[in-house]
Protein backbone atom coordinates (compact mmCIF):
# COMPACT_ATOMS: atom_id res chain seq x y z
CA UNK A 1 0.00 0.00 0.00
CA UNK A 2 2.49 2.85 1.15
CA UNK A 3 4.36 1.27 -1.78
CA UNK A 4 2.01 2.33 -4.51
CA UNK A 5 1.81 4.98 -2.86
CA UNK A 6 5.45 6.04 -3.15
CA UNK A 7 5.13 5.42 -6.49
CA UNK A 8 2.32 7.66 -7.79
CA UNK A 9 4.15 10.10 -5.41
CA UNK A 10 6.92 10.39 -7.78
CA UNK A 11 5.42 9.86 -11.11
CA UNK A 12 4.11 13.69 -11.32
CA UNK A 13 7.26 15.30 -10.76
CA UNK A 14 9.37 13.13 -12.96
CA UNK A 15 7.14 13.90 -15.55
CA UNK A 16 6.87 17.39 -14.78
CA UNK A 17 10.52 17.48 -15.18
CA UNK A 18 11.55 15.16 -17.52
CA UNK A 19 9.09 14.93 -19.76
CA UNK A 20 10.01 18.11 -22.03
CA UNK A 21 13.77 17.45 -22.66
CA UNK A 22 12.59 13.86 -23.26
CA UNK A 23 9.97 15.24 -26.25
CA UNK A 24 12.16 18.06 -27.24
CA UNK A 25 15.39 15.48 -27.92
CA UNK A 26 13.12 12.83 -29.66
CA UNK A 27 11.00 14.99 -32.23
CA UNK A 28 13.78 17.80 -32.53
CA UNK A 29 16.94 15.44 -32.41
CA UNK A 30 16.54 11.50 -32.88
CA UNK A 31 13.64 11.94 -35.41
CA UNK A 32 15.68 14.28 -37.40
CA UNK A 33 18.37 11.94 -37.69
CA UNK A 34 16.36 8.80 -37.77
CA UNK A 35 14.22 10.55 -41.50
CA UNK A 36 18.23 12.17 -42.73
CA UNK A 37 18.86 7.88 -42.57
CA UNK A 38 16.26 7.55 -44.23
CA UNK A 39 16.43 10.07 -46.85
CA UNK A 40 19.99 8.67 -47.94
CA UNK A 41 18.32 5.74 -49.03
CA UNK A 42 15.93 7.95 -51.24
CA UNK A 43 16.49 9.68 -54.76
CA UNK A 44 15.60 12.99 -56.54
CA UNK A 45 14.18 13.99 -59.93
CA UNK A 46 16.12 16.60 -59.63
CA UNK A 47 13.45 18.90 -57.84
CA UNK A 48 11.79 16.96 -55.42
CA UNK A 49 12.86 13.97 -53.18
CA UNK A 50 11.24 10.73 -54.87
CA UNK A 51 10.42 7.53 -52.11
CA UNK A 52 12.57 4.63 -54.79
CA UNK A 53 14.85 2.72 -52.36
CA UNK A 54 18.61 2.39 -53.83
CA UNK A 55 22.26 2.31 -52.55
CA UNK A 56 23.16 5.01 -55.38
CA UNK A 57 23.92 7.62 -53.05
CA UNK A 58 26.30 5.38 -51.45
CA UNK A 59 27.73 4.45 -54.37
CA UNK A 60 28.04 8.01 -55.92
CA UNK A 61 30.18 8.94 -52.27
CA UNK A 62 33.07 7.13 -54.17
CA UNK A 63 32.80 9.63 -57.10
CA UNK A 64 36.59 10.73 -57.66
CA UNK A 65 36.05 14.46 -57.03
CA UNK A 66 34.35 13.50 -53.91
CA UNK A 67 37.46 11.94 -53.06
CA UNK A 68 39.57 14.47 -53.51
CA UNK A 69 37.19 16.53 -51.43
CA UNK A 70 37.41 14.23 -48.63
CA UNK A 71 40.98 14.12 -49.08
CA UNK A 72 41.51 17.84 -48.58
CA UNK A 73 39.06 17.60 -45.85
CA UNK A 74 40.97 15.38 -43.70
CA UNK A 75 44.11 17.20 -44.46
CA UNK A 76 42.53 20.50 -43.21
CA UNK A 77 40.77 19.10 -40.10
CA UNK A 78 44.44 17.05 -39.58
CA UNK A 79 46.48 19.97 -39.58
CA UNK A 80 44.06 22.06 -37.88
CA UNK A 81 43.69 19.96 -35.19
CA UNK A 82 47.53 19.42 -34.58
CA UNK A 83 48.42 23.50 -35.15
CA UNK A 84 45.45 24.06 -32.46
CA UNK A 85 47.39 21.68 -30.25
CA UNK A 86 50.52 22.81 -30.75
CA UNK A 87 49.88 26.45 -30.01
CA UNK A 88 47.02 25.67 -27.15
CA UNK A 89 48.83 23.55 -24.79
CA UNK A 90 51.25 25.76 -23.81
CA UNK A 91 48.73 28.89 -23.92
CA UNK A 92 46.01 26.60 -21.34
CA UNK A 93 49.61 25.24 -19.17
CA UNK A 94 50.47 29.48 -18.64
CA UNK A 95 47.22 29.92 -17.44
CA UNK A 96 46.34 26.91 -15.23
CA UNK A 97 50.00 27.81 -13.51
CA UNK A 98 49.12 31.48 -13.06
CA UNK A 99 47.63 32.85 -9.85
CA UNK A 100 44.12 32.77 -9.24
CA UNK A 101 43.68 36.35 -10.66
CA UNK A 102 45.65 35.86 -13.62
CA UNK A 103 43.96 33.32 -14.15
CA UNK A 104 40.52 34.72 -14.41
CA UNK A 105 42.04 37.53 -16.37
CA UNK A 106 43.57 35.31 -18.95
CA UNK A 107 40.07 33.21 -19.35
CA UNK A 108 37.96 35.65 -19.99
CA UNK A 109 39.91 37.50 -22.60
CA UNK A 110 39.90 34.17 -24.18
CA UNK A 111 36.57 34.24 -24.09
CA UNK A 112 35.49 37.81 -25.20
CA UNK A 113 36.88 37.60 -28.95
CA UNK A 114 34.44 35.10 -29.43
CA UNK A 115 31.35 37.08 -28.18
CA UNK A 116 32.20 39.27 -31.34
CA UNK A 117 30.67 37.33 -34.50
CA UNK A 118 32.87 35.07 -36.31
CA UNK A 119 32.29 35.67 -40.03
CA UNK A 120 32.84 39.54 -38.82
CA UNK A 121 36.57 38.21 -37.19
CA UNK A 122 36.97 36.07 -40.06
CA UNK A 123 36.77 39.07 -42.68
CA UNK A 124 39.10 41.20 -40.47
CA UNK A 125 41.14 38.41 -41.29
CA UNK A 126 40.64 39.21 -44.94
CA UNK A 127 41.22 42.68 -45.08
CA UNK A 128 44.24 41.85 -43.09
CA UNK A 129 45.36 38.87 -46.09
CA UNK A 130 44.28 40.12 -48.99
CA UNK A 131 46.12 41.11 -52.09
CA UNK A 132 45.72 44.83 -51.20
CA UNK A 133 45.35 44.09 -47.73
CA UNK A 134 47.26 45.52 -44.31
CA UNK A 135 50.02 43.12 -44.60
CA UNK A 136 50.52 43.08 -47.88
CA UNK A 137 50.97 47.58 -47.98
CA UNK A 138 53.05 47.27 -45.14
CA UNK A 139 55.00 44.70 -46.87
CA UNK A 140 55.20 46.77 -49.91
CA UNK A 141 55.61 50.47 -48.36
CA UNK A 142 58.44 49.42 -45.86
CA UNK A 143 60.36 48.05 -49.21
CA UNK A 144 60.59 44.43 -48.39
CA UNK A 145 58.78 42.80 -51.04
CA UNK A 146 57.28 44.27 -54.55
CA UNK A 147 54.84 42.04 -55.55
CA UNK A 148 52.03 41.17 -53.22
CA UNK A 149 52.04 37.80 -51.47
CA UNK A 150 48.73 35.20 -52.70
CA UNK A 151 48.12 34.48 -48.46
CA UNK A 152 44.23 34.69 -49.22
CA UNK A 153 42.43 31.91 -50.78
CA UNK A 154 44.68 29.27 -50.15
CA UNK A 155 44.81 26.19 -47.91
CA UNK A 156 47.23 27.96 -45.79
CA UNK A 157 44.01 30.88 -45.24
CA UNK A 158 41.63 28.19 -44.97
CA UNK A 159 43.92 26.53 -42.44
CA UNK A 160 44.73 29.77 -40.23
CA UNK A 161 40.36 30.37 -40.22
CA UNK A 162 39.86 26.89 -38.48
CA UNK A 163 42.89 27.47 -36.12
CA UNK A 164 41.54 31.10 -35.39
CA UNK A 165 37.87 29.92 -35.09
CA UNK A 166 38.67 26.51 -32.90
CA UNK A 167 41.49 27.08 -30.86
CA UNK A 168 39.39 27.78 -27.40
CA UNK A 169 37.56 24.39 -27.77
CA UNK A 170 40.98 22.94 -27.43
CA UNK A 171 42.85 25.94 -24.68
CA UNK A 172 39.61 25.68 -22.50
CA UNK A 173 39.79 20.87 -22.21
CA UNK A 174 43.46 21.27 -21.46
CA UNK A 175 43.05 24.07 -19.00
CA UNK A 176 40.64 22.15 -17.29
CA UNK A 177 42.92 19.00 -17.15
CA UNK A 178 46.37 20.99 -16.56
CA UNK A 179 44.58 22.74 -14.00
CA UNK A 180 43.17 19.73 -11.67
CA UNK A 181 46.72 18.03 -12.16
CA UNK A 182 47.70 17.25 -8.38
CA UNK A 183 51.12 19.49 -7.79
CA UNK A 184 52.41 16.29 -5.82
CA UNK A 185 52.98 14.94 -8.03
CA UNK A 186 55.15 16.84 -10.12
CA UNK A 187 56.82 17.62 -7.23
CA UNK A 188 57.31 13.67 -6.95
CA UNK A 189 59.18 13.23 -10.19
CA UNK A 190 61.61 16.44 -9.53
CA UNK A 191 62.18 14.81 -6.20
CA UNK A 192 63.20 11.45 -7.99
CA UNK A 193 65.29 12.97 -10.29
CA UNK A 194 63.45 13.37 -12.84
CA UNK A 195 64.41 16.89 -15.01
CA UNK A 196 61.70 19.16 -16.32
CA UNK A 197 61.62 17.82 -19.49
CA UNK A 198 61.17 14.20 -17.81
CA UNK A 199 58.69 15.10 -15.79
CA UNK A 200 56.76 16.97 -18.59
CA UNK A 201 57.34 14.05 -20.88
CA UNK A 202 56.45 11.25 -18.18
CA UNK A 203 53.99 12.35 -15.93
CA UNK A 204 52.30 15.92 -17.05
CA UNK A 205 51.59 14.71 -20.82
CA UNK A 206 49.79 11.63 -19.90
CA UNK A 207 47.90 12.97 -17.41
CA UNK A 208 46.93 15.46 -19.27
CA UNK A 209 46.44 13.11 -22.35
CA UNK A 210 42.83 13.05 -22.08
CA UNK A 211 42.40 17.00 -22.22
CA UNK A 212 44.26 16.66 -25.58
CA UNK A 213 42.21 14.07 -27.11
CA UNK A 214 38.50 15.95 -26.06
CA UNK A 215 39.93 19.10 -27.34
CA UNK A 216 41.30 17.31 -30.37
CA UNK A 217 37.41 15.42 -31.29
CA UNK A 218 36.20 18.93 -30.36
CA UNK A 219 38.12 20.62 -33.09
CA UNK A 220 38.54 17.63 -35.85
CA UNK A 221 34.64 17.21 -36.07
CA UNK A 222 33.32 20.37 -36.32
CA UNK A 223 36.15 21.67 -38.97
CA UNK A 224 35.09 18.82 -41.33
CA UNK A 225 31.78 20.78 -41.23
CA UNK A 226 32.95 24.54 -40.99
CA UNK A 227 31.86 25.25 -44.89
CA UNK A 228 31.73 29.12 -44.02
CA UNK A 229 35.38 29.28 -43.27
CA UNK A 230 36.24 27.63 -46.84
CA UNK A 231 34.13 29.61 -48.49
CA UNK A 232 35.76 33.27 -46.82
CA UNK A 233 38.94 32.60 -46.69
CA UNK A 234 39.92 29.88 -49.48
CA UNK A 235 37.50 31.47 -51.81
CA UNK A 236 35.38 28.33 -52.68
CA UNK A 237 38.93 26.87 -53.53
CA UNK A 238 39.24 24.36 -51.24
CA UNK A 239 36.28 22.34 -50.96
CA UNK A 240 35.04 20.88 -47.53
CA UNK A 241 32.65 17.95 -46.94
CA UNK A 242 30.95 20.79 -45.17
CA UNK A 243 30.64 22.90 -48.92
CA UNK A 244 29.28 19.58 -50.40
CA UNK A 245 26.68 18.88 -48.13
CA UNK A 246 26.05 22.11 -48.54
CA UNK A 247 25.65 22.18 -51.99
CA UNK A 248 23.47 19.37 -52.43
CA UNK A 249 20.69 20.88 -49.40
CA UNK A 250 21.03 24.68 -51.23
CA UNK A 251 22.14 24.84 -55.11
CA UNK A 252 22.10 21.44 -56.35
CA UNK A 253 18.65 20.40 -54.69
CA UNK A 254 19.76 16.99 -53.89
CA UNK A 255 19.44 16.62 -50.31
CA UNK A 256 19.05 12.28 -50.70
CA UNK A 257 22.85 12.61 -51.70
CA UNK A 258 23.53 15.46 -48.98
CA UNK A 259 22.03 13.11 -46.49
CA UNK A 260 24.36 10.38 -47.60
CA UNK A 261 27.39 12.64 -46.99
CA UNK A 262 25.70 13.40 -44.04
CA UNK A 263 25.45 9.71 -42.84
CA UNK A 264 29.06 9.47 -43.50
CA UNK A 265 30.14 11.96 -40.75
CA UNK A 266 28.24 10.25 -38.35
CA UNK A 267 29.76 7.39 -38.81
CA UNK A 268 33.30 9.09 -38.17
CA UNK A 269 31.81 10.63 -35.28
CA UNK A 270 30.61 7.76 -34.15
CA UNK A 271 34.33 5.77 -34.33
CA UNK A 272 36.03 8.51 -32.69
CA UNK A 273 33.77 8.88 -30.09
CA UNK A 274 33.66 5.19 -29.53
CA UNK A 275 37.75 5.07 -29.78
CA UNK A 276 37.57 7.97 -26.95
CA UNK A 277 35.45 6.16 -24.67
CA UNK A 278 37.12 2.85 -24.61
CA UNK A 279 40.45 4.94 -23.98
CA UNK A 280 38.66 5.92 -20.58
CA UNK A 281 37.50 9.71 -21.84
CA UNK A 282 34.48 10.71 -20.26
CA UNK A 283 31.54 11.88 -22.07
CA UNK A 284 31.60 14.92 -19.21
CA UNK A 285 34.76 16.72 -20.80
CA UNK A 286 33.56 17.30 -24.32
CA UNK A 287 30.71 19.35 -23.05
CA UNK A 288 32.84 21.56 -21.86
CA UNK A 289 32.72 25.17 -22.99
CA UNK B 1 71.84 29.99 -12.37
CA UNK B 2 68.08 27.87 -11.94
CA UNK B 3 66.93 31.19 -10.77
CA UNK B 4 68.09 32.74 -13.96
CA UNK B 5 66.74 29.89 -15.74
CA UNK B 6 63.27 30.95 -14.14
CA UNK B 7 63.17 34.17 -15.08
CA UNK B 8 63.91 33.25 -18.95
CA UNK B 9 61.13 30.59 -18.73
CA UNK B 10 58.76 33.47 -17.07
CA UNK B 11 60.02 36.11 -20.02
CA UNK B 12 59.18 33.21 -22.42
CA UNK B 13 55.97 32.53 -21.32
CA UNK B 14 54.86 36.42 -20.92
CA UNK B 15 56.02 36.90 -24.81
CA UNK B 16 53.85 33.81 -25.53
CA UNK B 17 50.63 34.76 -24.07
CA UNK B 18 51.26 38.69 -25.74
CA UNK B 19 51.79 36.22 -29.38
CA UNK B 20 48.54 34.48 -28.58
CA UNK B 21 46.34 37.53 -27.37
CA UNK B 22 47.77 39.41 -30.15
CA UNK B 23 46.48 36.68 -32.52
CA UNK B 24 42.93 36.32 -30.95
CA UNK B 25 42.34 40.11 -31.11
CA UNK B 26 44.07 41.31 -34.29
CA UNK B 27 41.09 40.92 -36.80
CA UNK B 28 38.88 42.77 -33.84
CA UNK B 29 41.46 45.55 -33.75
CA UNK B 30 41.66 45.94 -37.69
CA UNK B 31 37.68 45.64 -37.51
CA UNK B 32 37.58 48.65 -35.16
CA UNK B 33 39.91 50.85 -37.32
CA UNK B 34 38.29 50.58 -40.52
CA UNK B 35 34.84 50.96 -38.75
CA UNK B 36 36.43 54.60 -38.99
CA UNK B 37 37.49 54.80 -42.51
CA UNK B 38 36.36 57.02 -45.18
CA UNK B 39 37.05 54.62 -47.89
CA UNK B 40 33.99 52.30 -48.11
CA UNK B 41 35.94 49.32 -50.13
CA UNK B 42 37.54 49.04 -46.42
CA UNK B 43 40.83 47.90 -48.20
CA UNK B 44 43.55 51.10 -47.30
CA UNK B 45 42.85 53.36 -44.70
CA UNK B 46 42.24 57.07 -46.01
CA UNK B 47 40.51 59.03 -43.46
CA UNK B 48 39.08 59.45 -40.40
CA UNK B 49 35.32 59.30 -40.02
CA UNK B 50 32.51 58.89 -37.63
CA UNK B 51 29.83 58.55 -40.94
CA UNK B 52 29.73 55.33 -40.79
CA UNK B 53 28.11 55.54 -37.37
CA UNK B 54 25.53 58.01 -38.28
CA UNK B 55 24.82 55.60 -41.60
CA UNK B 56 24.11 52.49 -39.32
CA UNK B 57 21.54 53.95 -37.84
CA UNK B 58 19.61 54.26 -41.39
CA UNK B 59 20.49 51.11 -42.48
CA UNK B 60 17.44 49.64 -41.65
CA UNK B 61 17.73 45.76 -42.70
CA UNK B 62 21.07 45.76 -41.19
CA UNK B 63 19.18 46.55 -37.58
CA UNK B 64 16.52 44.83 -38.08
CA UNK B 65 18.95 41.61 -38.59
CA UNK B 66 20.35 42.89 -35.26
CA UNK B 67 16.56 42.72 -34.09
CA UNK B 68 16.21 39.34 -35.04
CA UNK B 69 19.39 37.81 -33.62
CA UNK B 70 18.72 39.51 -30.53
CA UNK B 71 14.41 38.25 -30.69
CA UNK B 72 16.05 34.30 -31.35
CA UNK B 73 18.79 34.43 -28.90
CA UNK B 74 16.31 35.25 -26.13
CA UNK B 75 13.81 33.19 -27.36
CA UNK B 76 15.55 30.14 -27.84
CA UNK B 77 17.72 31.21 -24.17
CA UNK B 78 14.71 31.08 -22.19
CA UNK B 79 13.11 27.47 -23.80
CA UNK B 80 16.61 26.28 -23.51
CA UNK B 81 17.01 27.03 -19.89
CA UNK B 82 13.54 26.22 -18.43
CA UNK B 83 13.92 22.38 -20.24
CA UNK B 84 17.45 22.31 -19.45
CA UNK B 85 17.32 23.05 -15.80
CA UNK B 86 13.98 20.50 -15.38
CA UNK B 87 15.76 17.81 -17.33
CA UNK B 88 18.72 18.11 -14.80
CA UNK B 89 16.87 18.54 -11.85
CA UNK B 90 15.01 15.55 -12.75
CA UNK B 91 17.33 13.41 -14.49
CA UNK B 92 19.55 14.11 -11.30
CA UNK B 93 16.79 13.23 -8.94
CA UNK B 94 14.48 10.32 -10.13
CA UNK B 95 15.67 6.58 -11.65
CA UNK B 96 13.45 5.76 -14.71
CA UNK B 97 13.24 4.09 -18.02
CA UNK B 98 15.08 5.00 -20.71
CA UNK B 99 16.98 7.65 -19.18
CA UNK B 100 20.46 6.42 -20.25
CA UNK B 101 18.79 6.85 -24.10
CA UNK B 102 18.14 10.40 -22.51
CA UNK B 103 21.59 11.44 -21.10
CA UNK B 104 22.88 9.82 -24.58
CA UNK B 105 21.04 11.95 -26.61
CA UNK B 106 22.01 14.73 -25.00
CA UNK B 107 25.35 14.29 -26.35
CA UNK B 108 24.15 14.02 -29.98
CA UNK B 109 24.29 17.96 -30.85
CA UNK B 110 27.01 18.19 -29.08
CA UNK B 111 29.50 15.90 -30.63
CA UNK B 112 27.73 16.17 -34.15
CA UNK B 113 29.18 19.14 -36.72
CA UNK B 114 26.71 21.97 -37.01
CA UNK B 115 25.96 21.26 -40.24
CA UNK B 116 24.60 17.71 -40.05
CA UNK B 117 22.09 18.56 -37.22
CA UNK B 118 21.09 22.00 -39.29
CA UNK B 119 20.10 19.77 -42.50
CA UNK B 120 18.51 17.32 -40.22
CA UNK B 121 16.04 19.87 -38.84
CA UNK B 122 15.34 21.74 -42.16
CA UNK B 123 14.44 18.21 -43.32
CA UNK B 124 12.12 17.94 -40.24
CA UNK B 125 11.03 21.25 -40.78
CA UNK B 126 9.83 20.45 -44.30
CA UNK B 127 8.37 17.34 -43.72
CA UNK B 128 5.90 18.49 -40.76
CA UNK B 129 5.40 21.95 -42.73
CA UNK B 130 6.71 24.48 -39.64
CA UNK B 131 7.28 27.29 -41.50
CA UNK B 132 10.34 28.85 -42.07
CA UNK B 133 11.40 31.63 -40.57
CA UNK B 134 12.02 33.16 -36.72
CA UNK B 135 9.67 30.01 -35.08
CA UNK B 136 12.32 27.41 -37.05
CA UNK B 137 15.01 29.51 -35.71
CA UNK B 138 13.88 29.83 -32.46
CA UNK B 139 13.10 25.81 -32.39
CA UNK B 140 16.53 24.82 -33.54
CA UNK B 141 18.79 27.15 -31.32
CA UNK B 142 17.04 26.26 -28.13
CA UNK B 143 18.19 22.37 -29.69
CA UNK B 144 21.52 22.70 -29.76
CA UNK B 145 21.76 24.87 -26.58
CA UNK B 146 19.60 22.32 -23.62
CA UNK B 147 22.24 20.17 -23.60
CA UNK B 148 24.59 22.97 -22.71
CA UNK B 149 21.95 24.26 -20.07
CA UNK B 150 21.76 20.63 -18.87
CA UNK B 151 25.63 20.05 -18.29
CA UNK B 152 25.88 23.68 -16.55
CA UNK B 153 23.18 23.24 -14.28
CA UNK B 154 24.31 19.42 -13.68
CA UNK B 155 27.88 20.79 -12.36
CA UNK B 156 25.92 22.97 -9.89
CA UNK B 157 23.12 20.06 -8.72
CA UNK B 158 26.73 17.83 -8.31
CA UNK B 159 27.70 19.68 -4.79
CA UNK B 160 23.97 20.34 -3.78
CA UNK B 161 22.83 18.58 -0.41
CA UNK B 162 19.46 16.98 -1.02
CA UNK B 163 18.94 16.78 2.70
CA UNK B 164 18.05 21.07 2.79
CA UNK B 165 15.21 19.94 0.37
CA UNK B 166 13.88 17.17 3.13
CA UNK B 167 13.68 19.87 5.54
CA UNK B 168 11.82 22.09 3.39
CA UNK B 169 9.49 18.84 3.17
CA UNK B 170 9.55 17.84 6.30
CA UNK B 171 8.35 21.43 7.59
CA UNK B 172 5.69 21.16 5.48
CA UNK B 173 6.56 22.66 1.90
CA UNK B 174 4.81 21.09 -0.70
CA UNK B 175 7.48 19.69 -3.77
CA UNK B 176 6.81 22.63 -5.76
CA UNK B 177 7.37 24.71 -3.30
CA UNK B 178 10.47 23.49 -2.33
CA UNK B 179 11.75 23.57 -5.68
CA UNK B 180 11.11 27.22 -6.31
CA UNK B 181 11.99 28.47 -2.79
CA UNK B 182 14.90 26.34 -1.58
CA UNK B 183 16.12 24.62 -4.44
CA UNK B 184 16.27 27.32 -7.14
CA UNK B 185 17.66 29.75 -5.66
CA UNK B 186 20.94 27.43 -4.53
CA UNK B 187 21.54 26.00 -8.14
CA UNK B 188 20.82 29.40 -9.29
CA UNK B 189 24.62 30.34 -10.43
CA UNK B 190 24.42 27.17 -12.58
CA UNK B 191 21.38 28.19 -14.33
CA UNK B 192 22.29 32.04 -15.02
CA UNK B 193 25.75 30.97 -16.67
CA UNK B 194 24.00 28.10 -18.85
CA UNK B 195 21.21 31.00 -19.76
CA UNK B 196 24.71 33.05 -20.70
CA UNK B 197 26.28 29.81 -22.61
CA UNK B 198 23.00 29.35 -24.75
CA UNK B 199 22.57 32.74 -25.38
CA UNK B 200 26.35 33.44 -26.41
CA UNK B 201 25.72 30.23 -28.72
CA UNK B 202 22.60 31.58 -30.43
CA UNK B 203 23.64 34.89 -30.97
CA UNK B 204 27.17 33.64 -32.91
CA UNK B 205 25.38 30.67 -34.45
CA UNK B 206 25.80 30.67 -38.79
CA UNK B 207 25.16 26.84 -39.65
CA UNK B 208 22.17 26.01 -38.13
CA UNK B 209 20.77 29.23 -38.78
CA UNK B 210 21.84 29.19 -42.03
CA UNK B 211 19.57 25.79 -43.28
CA UNK B 212 16.78 26.50 -40.92
CA UNK B 213 15.96 29.81 -41.78
CA UNK B 214 13.24 31.10 -43.94
CA UNK B 215 13.23 33.71 -46.73
CA UNK B 216 12.96 37.53 -45.21
CA UNK B 217 14.26 36.40 -41.50
CA UNK B 218 17.91 37.50 -41.50
CA UNK B 219 19.63 37.03 -38.31
CA UNK B 220 22.81 39.20 -38.25
CA UNK B 221 25.88 36.24 -38.79
CA UNK B 222 23.87 35.77 -42.08
CA UNK B 223 23.23 39.01 -42.81
CA UNK B 224 27.10 39.19 -42.93
CA UNK B 225 27.37 36.04 -44.94
CA UNK B 226 25.19 37.64 -47.50
CA UNK B 227 27.16 40.40 -47.60
CA UNK B 228 30.80 38.80 -47.69
CA UNK B 229 30.33 38.54 -51.10
CA UNK B 230 29.80 41.91 -52.21
CA UNK B 231 31.90 43.42 -49.89
CA UNK B 232 30.99 44.37 -45.94
CA UNK B 233 30.18 47.89 -45.64
CA UNK B 234 31.75 49.65 -42.97
CA UNK B 235 28.57 50.32 -41.17
CA UNK B 236 28.80 46.54 -40.60
CA UNK B 237 32.06 47.18 -38.62
CA UNK B 238 30.64 50.29 -36.75
CA UNK B 239 27.70 48.11 -35.31
CA UNK B 240 30.17 45.16 -34.42
CA UNK B 241 32.61 47.85 -32.89
CA UNK B 242 29.39 49.13 -30.71
CA UNK B 243 28.67 45.43 -29.71
CA UNK B 244 32.45 44.63 -29.15
CA UNK B 245 32.70 47.57 -26.50
CA UNK B 246 29.20 46.66 -24.66
CA UNK B 247 30.52 43.24 -24.35
CA UNK B 248 33.58 44.34 -22.77
CA UNK B 249 31.59 46.74 -20.41
CA UNK B 250 30.06 43.83 -19.57
CA UNK B 251 32.55 41.65 -18.56
CA UNK B 252 34.68 44.31 -16.52
CA UNK B 253 30.80 45.03 -14.50
CA UNK B 254 30.35 41.39 -13.34
CA UNK B 255 34.21 40.81 -12.88
CA UNK B 256 33.81 43.98 -10.37
CA UNK B 257 30.84 42.44 -9.03
CA UNK B 258 32.30 39.00 -8.33
CA UNK B 259 35.13 40.82 -6.70
CA UNK B 260 32.93 42.62 -4.52
CA UNK B 261 30.87 39.20 -3.49
CA UNK B 262 34.37 37.49 -2.96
Amino acid sequence: MRKSYKIRNKTIPLLATVSPVVIWLTLLVAAPLIYVFFLSFLSTDGYNVVFRFSFDNYINLLNPTYLEIYTNSFIIAFFTTVICIVLGYPFAYIMAKANKKNKAVMLIMLMVPFWTNSLIRLNGWKTILGKTGVLNSILIDSGIINQPLEILYTRGAVLLGMVYTLIPYMILPLFASIDKLDDGLLEASNDLGANKTKTFLHVTLPLTFSGVFSGSIMIFIPSLGFFFVSDIMGGGKSQLIGNLIETQFKAANNWPLGASLSMLLILLILILVTIYKKSGGDMKDLGVM
Amino acid sequence: MRKRKAKLGGTLSKIYTAFMYVFLYLPIAVIVVYSFNTSKMNISFEGFTFDWYAKLFHNQPLLESYGNTLLVGAASTIIATIVGTLASYGMSKYKFKGKGIIDALLYVPVVIPEIVLGIALLAIFNLSNIPMGLLSLIIAHATFSIPFVVFTVNARLAGFDRSVEEASMDLGASRSKTFFTVTLPIIMPGVISGAFLAFTLSVDDIIISFFTTGPGSNTFPLKVMELIKTGVTPDVYALTTIVFIITIAIVIVTQHDKKKIA
